[in-house]
């Protein structure tokens, strides 16, 4: 069956306290944290972009899997910050990592779900035997307007997922999706930063879309929350996964350990993805893990994926989630602003 | 001028993504860049591709504090000629560490990272920086978290 056979994250070192944040805008910083359910979040380096994280995280993966990168035959990245408006970032990648040159590569775009679109795209290939691995990537350097409600949360970071029939880590039984057009989240070409319908972004975007690709999955695979060790949501924020789990009845404890958004802040198309390898991280053989990724626009993609044995023989090749969560260095808002080209003046 | 540093980036994709290099199979050196020739054995040597693997050791360091306007926003960082395993140098900036954490001596792997924009409108070139090894605590339900470099 298709499964992951190898996985790979990457977070950069710098974050910046979202009481940092608020008290630069005159909000009360204590309250910022508990309130957003993000304590603290990544914050990229000047020279890291999409294309630099993604190769950290393939490299991971690679290095993961045991695989020979000749034989990936696709490397999708999918990204809502690709370093080029025309140009694939998935080039990059493949060229860094040592694919082959006959192989086929795309940018994905889907807000934050790009990336599971990706691995969507890959099990396709797989399944039809076309080729033998695929490489998905979900990664983002978000960027929130300064003193918006985004830039609480907008971070940097992404995971690589290898795609491929023999000896997987983990099986994924099923995937489904539900889509439509809603236009809660948008950045038109050229402008820097990406406006959002506000409150619209709740109830009939991020809700709606991850209540019902949740529901669709159940029904396909006849089975209810009881069948599944761990959920893993969407993480815009620390309050949403948390609100869509008790909707859809999951218990706290089968979703807290997904939950890097406190940490790391919304990694974009690397939020979800992220949580799942923080799950494979730490489950043990035959657990089984319900994801639902949400991009806005706004469509879900949800998977029902059990660990298997293999998982046992990959631990300790490549830094997990939590290595990648306490490498950290806290910068201030000046570094911060400095790093993220809030100051237009420095190029 | 969108078209600066196109051919010259290209050119050296391959070796500064990977750190490509050659190594002679007659006298076991290894060079990095790639060399077109053996200096050791001349025509004797017999040069092939070679892929370092990317892991050394930091040589010797400087902290650059005033920097060309492109690494303004870097500023301070550290330039630092790493000696590869493999026994080659070379000069690379050291990422992911405080200025006052660098030592000589330190065990350093290499990562990827954009080295230059060519002004807004031109093409980013990227390639290899070095950062300190980092920690690999593998899996909690193992008895002795591995400590291996990655
Ligand atoms: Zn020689």
């Amino acid at each position: 069956m298709v499964g992951i056979v190898g996985f790979g994250v990457y977070v950069p070192r710098y974050r910046i306290k979202t009481s940092d944040i608020a008290e630069l805008w005159g909000e009360d910083g204590e309250k910022i944290g508990p309130g957003l359910g993000v304590f603290e979040k990544s914050v990229p380096g000047p020279d890291e972009d999409v294309a630099t994280i993604s190769v950290e995280a393939a490299r991971n993966a690679i290095k993961m899997a045991k695989i020979d990168p000749l034989d990936i035959g696709a490397v999708y990245v999918g990204s809502e910050s690709h370093p080029y408006a025309v140009k694939p970032t998935g080039t990059i990648v493949a060229e860094a990592v040592g694919c082959s040159y006959n192989m086929t590569c795309a940018d994905f775009e889907f807000a934050c779900k790009a990336g599971t679109a990706a691995m969507q795209a890959a099990m396709g290939l797989v399944a039809s035997k076309m080729i033998k691995i695929g490489l998905a990537i979900g990664s983002d350097t978000a960027q929130g307007r300064p003193g918006d409600a985004l830039e609480y949360s907008a971070a940097a970071g992404g995971a690589a997922y290898l795609i491929g029939q023999k000896n997987p880590l983990a099986t994924i039984e099923e995937t489904v999706s539900f889509t439509t057009d809603t236009p809660d989240f948008w950045r038109r070409e050229g402008e820097d930063f990406p406006s959002h319908g506000a409150r619209f972004t709740g109830e009939p975007a991020y809700f709606r879309h991850v209540g019902e690709g949740a529901k669709l999955l159940f029904a396909k695979t006849k089975t209810t929350v009881d069948d599944y060790d761990y959920f893993v949501f969407h993480m815009p924020n620390g309050k949403f996964p948390v609100a869509v789990g008790k909707q859809i009845g999951v218990p706290k404890e089968k979703l807290e350990d997904s939950l890097v958004v406190r940490q790391i802040g919304n990694t974009y198309s690397g939020s979800a993805m992220i949580g799942l390898a923080r799950i494979l991280d730490i489950a043990k053989p035959g657990s089984k893990i319900f994801m639902v990724a949400y991009g806005s626009g706004a469509g879900s993609d949800a998977f029902s994926i059990t660990v298997e044995d293999a998982i046992l023989e990959s631990r300790g090749m490549v830094p997990t989630v939590d290595d990648y969560i306490q490498r950290k260095t806290y910068v201030n808002y000046a570094t911060y602003a400095k790093y993220r080209r809030k100051i237009k003046a420095l190029g | 001028m969108a078209e600066q540093g196109v051919a010259s980036v290209w050119r050296r994709i391959k070796a500064i993504y990977t750190i490509q290099g050659n190594m002679c199979k007659t006298c076991g050196s290894y060079y990095f860049p790639p060399r077109p020739v053996c200096p050791e054995c001349r025509r004797k040597g017999k040069l092939e591709l070679y892929t370092f693997k990317g892991l050394g050791t930091i040589y010797s360091y400087t902290v650059v504090r005033q920097a060309p306007e492109d690494f303004k926003r870097q500023m301070p960082y550290v330039i630092a000629q790493v000696e590869l395993d493999e026994g080659t140098r070379l000069t690379a900036q050291i990422v992911n560490v405080d200025i006052e954490n660098v030592e000589i001596g330190m065990r350093v792997r290499a990562c990827f990272r954009k080295i230059k924009e060519f002004g807004q409108g031109g093409i980013i070139a990227y390639g290899y920086k070095f950062e300190p090894t980092m920690k690999v605590t593998g899996h909690k339900e193992k008895s002795s978290p591995k400590q291996k470099e990655p």
